[in-house]
């Protein structure tokens, strides 16, 4: 096939073919394999049946993979300007320091997503698990952002030194908070956007609740639109209803040590 | 990277890479330096409510899915209703070095427990990649001998008095272990990956109602053939994915009751304790749970008055049972048959449960995968840190591990 051919072309990999051993194609043929298609050109990859097979995607810089299965740990780590779509739950560490690109989730995924993350996006329809967004960070105008559309649980934004967190909390029971315990606790970077009920005793050490500016509705509201954009779902815009959790201080355990700096 | 600190080579995209990571280099297996760089143990379990058998191929599937979790160091699987002709006897099932180590554990047993059945358990070394010399593994249908000097003794009920012959036998006689202790129920387990201690085992042989597995990436215990999971006391087995930084005060605690640690791993103290407090203090599974996985007293606090009570006390109570540290454990009991699936406080540990669309069948796995494999028509969800997930035989799923922490108990 020539090259020309190739970049109209998607490129459909199978992730089902079973060893002798009938277990799935191991992740590190999947990713050559990836990557070669890449290398060549290629600007679509499909993987079918894909089963746990770890760091899919990462370091590509110009594609788009379509995942179908569940794809296993360290989905799109580096990340280098890829989107990455999966149809399914992403299990733990999703854009384990991603760089730049997109990583959109139709379903849930588990601890630890983004973390680290430098840049890019990633969007998460439904729910997330524990230590969501932990230790991001930007630098100039390379911002990470993380959309999840349902819930989270205990330690979201933690140490967090850059970036936007938003949680949109859809189908969680009225009055429950769709957050869970010590969020964004050491953080000194970036801000959290939650929608629906947060409690003070929620925030962890150096969190804050502030108020929402006019550039936070501009950045919520382009947040918001990727969303709808990506999973086709309507979200009411009412800014009441959003809490916003920055940093109280870019240096929250000034003093801590040295006890002469405060 | 040269020693200016430029990259090796440059790959087709413009990506710097070193050379260590040039993947073209290792075709045909995983270079020896980089099998340390990942993994964690994983487990996995599944049970079938209705009463169904669940075949051992299903178990074995699952742990392989994750074999990136193992370094082929540990293995093992469990199986529950196994044995449905000898449901009344205690299965003892031992490893022994030799056949002296296995005439001197039979001559000991003969003043405990009267024999009904004995018979060596299937084994085949072919196309396995573990290094010999391999155990004798045999497997012993016990009843206690209500009538010897022994039994009037020890003046212990039979659970405990097996408890005690087992502890003894794992202290005292060279070269044997016994590895599992209940009644309709075994353990297969040893030092290898998960894929070949299945082979070595052939547990595709075996069906039972409930599986649990785990294979293991040890990190501060030695692996050897009887240290690896599922640890077993009764019908107690524990599938452990995580460190016990507490184990000191906790393998204290357990000592005071007449446990004897033998197995150089941090993991035989949970299984303990669940035989300890569920057991042998008749503490519900959530008193139980929250004893080694307790909320913070921040927490507690927000509690409502009775729970926070009940709270207190287990925290003042069983502050040696607390497991500190990582932690996300499968733990199996038979009679009725029960899995309970539990993540430490904060949720250091992967941890998902699945459930069958039909609700006849429930998975707990480290990762998503695992489950994935076995049966695409699940719903997964994740429980909450220290909060247990508990499946019934015959009941189904009696906790999500979402609830409130006491719910249904006060």
């Amino acid at each position: 096939m020539s090259e020309d051919e190739l970049m109209d072309q998607c490129v459909v990999i199978d992730a089902d073919r079973r060893d002798e051993l009938g277990h799935p194609m191991g992740y590190r043929e999947l990713n050559e394999r990836i990557r070669e298609a890449v290398s060549k050109g290629c600007k679509n990859v499909v993987l079918n049946n894909v089963l746990g097979q770890r760091y899919i995607g990462s370091t590509i810089g110009v594609a788009r993979i379509e995942i179908h299965g569940t794809p296993g740990n360290d989905l799109g780590a580096f990340l280098n300007g890829a989107t990455i779509e999966v149809f399914g739950n992403a299990q733990d560490v999703t854009g384990n320091t991603m760089n730049a690109g997109r990583i959109i989730v139709h379903g849930n995924a588990w601890d630890i997503t983004g973390l680290a993350a430098r840049g890019g996006t990633i969007l998460i329809r439904d729910d997330a698990g524990y230590r969501v967004g932990i230790n991001m960070k930007e630098y100039e105008d390379t911002k990470p952002s993380l959309i999840i559309g349902g819930s989270v649980r205990d330690y979201l934004g933690e140490y967090m030194a850059g970036g936007s967190i938003l949680v949109l909390g859809t189908g969680v029971t009225e009055g429950q908070s769709p957050i869970g315990l010590y969020i964004g606790a050491g953080i000194h970077g970036g801000r959290l956007f939650i929608r629906g009920k947060v409690e003070s005793y929620q925030l962890g050490a150096g969190a804050t609740i502030t108020d929402i500016a006019e550039d936070d509705i501009e950045e919520l509201e382009s947040m918001i639109s990727e969303y709808e954009l990506a999973f086709g779902k309507k979200i009411e815009r009412d800014w009441s209803k959003f809490v916003k959790i920055a940093p109280q201080d870019s240096r929250p355990f000034k003093g801590y040590y040295d006890k002469t700096l405060i | 990277m040269d020693h200016r600190g430029r990259y090796d080579r440059v790959d087709d995209m413009g990506i710097r890479s070193h050379m260590a990571f040039d993947e073209r280099r290792y075709v045909v297996e995983i270079p020896h330096s980089m099998k340390y760089q990942m993994g964690s143990c994983g487990i996995a379990g599944a049970i079938n409510v209705n009463g169904e058998k669940i075949p051992g191929s299903m178990i074995e599937t699952m742990i392989t899915t994750m074999a990136e979790r193992e370094n082929g160091l540990g293995a093992g699987f469990v199986c529950y209703g196994l044995f449905p002709d000898h449901t009344d006897e205690y299965c003892l099932q031992f490893l022994f070095d030799d056949d002296d180590a296995r005439r001197e554990v039979e001559e000991f047993m003969k003043d405990w427990v009267e024999v009904e059945w004995d018979e060596k358990v299937y084994t085949s070394t072919n196309f396995i990649r573990i290094a010999p010399p391999f155990p004798l593994v045999r497997r012993y249908f016990a009843l206690p001998k209500r009538k010897s000097v022994q039994f009037w003794m020890q003046g212990l009920d039979d659970d405990d008095y097996i408890v005690r012959m087992v502890m003894l036998i794992n202290a005292k006689i060279k070269g044997a272990f016994c590895v599992s202790s209940g009644k309709n129920m075994a353990v297969f387990k040893g030092s290898g990956y998960a894929r070949d201690i299945a082979k070595f085992y052939d547990i595709f042989r075996y069906s039972g109602e409930m599986w649990l597995s785990h294979s293991r990436f040890p990190t501060n215990s030695p692996g050897w053939w009887a240290g690896a999971h599922p640890i077993s006391i009764l019908d107690w087995s524990v599938c452990h994915n995580g460190e016990i930084t507490s184990y000191g005060v906790n393998k204290k605690y357990v000592e005071m009751f007449g446990y004897n640690c033998a197995l150089l791993t941090d993991s035989e103290t949970i299984t303990y304790l669940w035989d300890l407090l569920v057991r042998r203090h008749g503490l519900p599974v959530e008193a139980a749970a929250f004893s080694m996985a307790p909320q913070y007293y921040s927490e507690i606090e927000r509690m409502g008055s009775q729970e926070r009570e009940l709270a207190t006390r287990l925290r003042m109570t069983y502050k040696e049972a607390f497991l500190n540290g990582p932690f996300s454990i499968l733990v199996g009991r038979g009679d009725p048959i029960t899995m309970i699936a539990l993540a430490d406080r904060k949720k250091l540990r992967p941890m998902v449960v699945g459930r069958a669309d039909d609700d006849s069948e429930f998975y707990v796995a480290s990762e998503e995968c695992a489950i994935k494999a076995v049966n695409k028509d699940t719903s997964t969800w994740t429980p909450k840190a220290g909060n247990p997930v508990v499946i019934k035989a015959g009941e189904g799923l009696v906790r999500t591990g979402l609830e409130p922490p006491f719910q249904g108990v006060v």
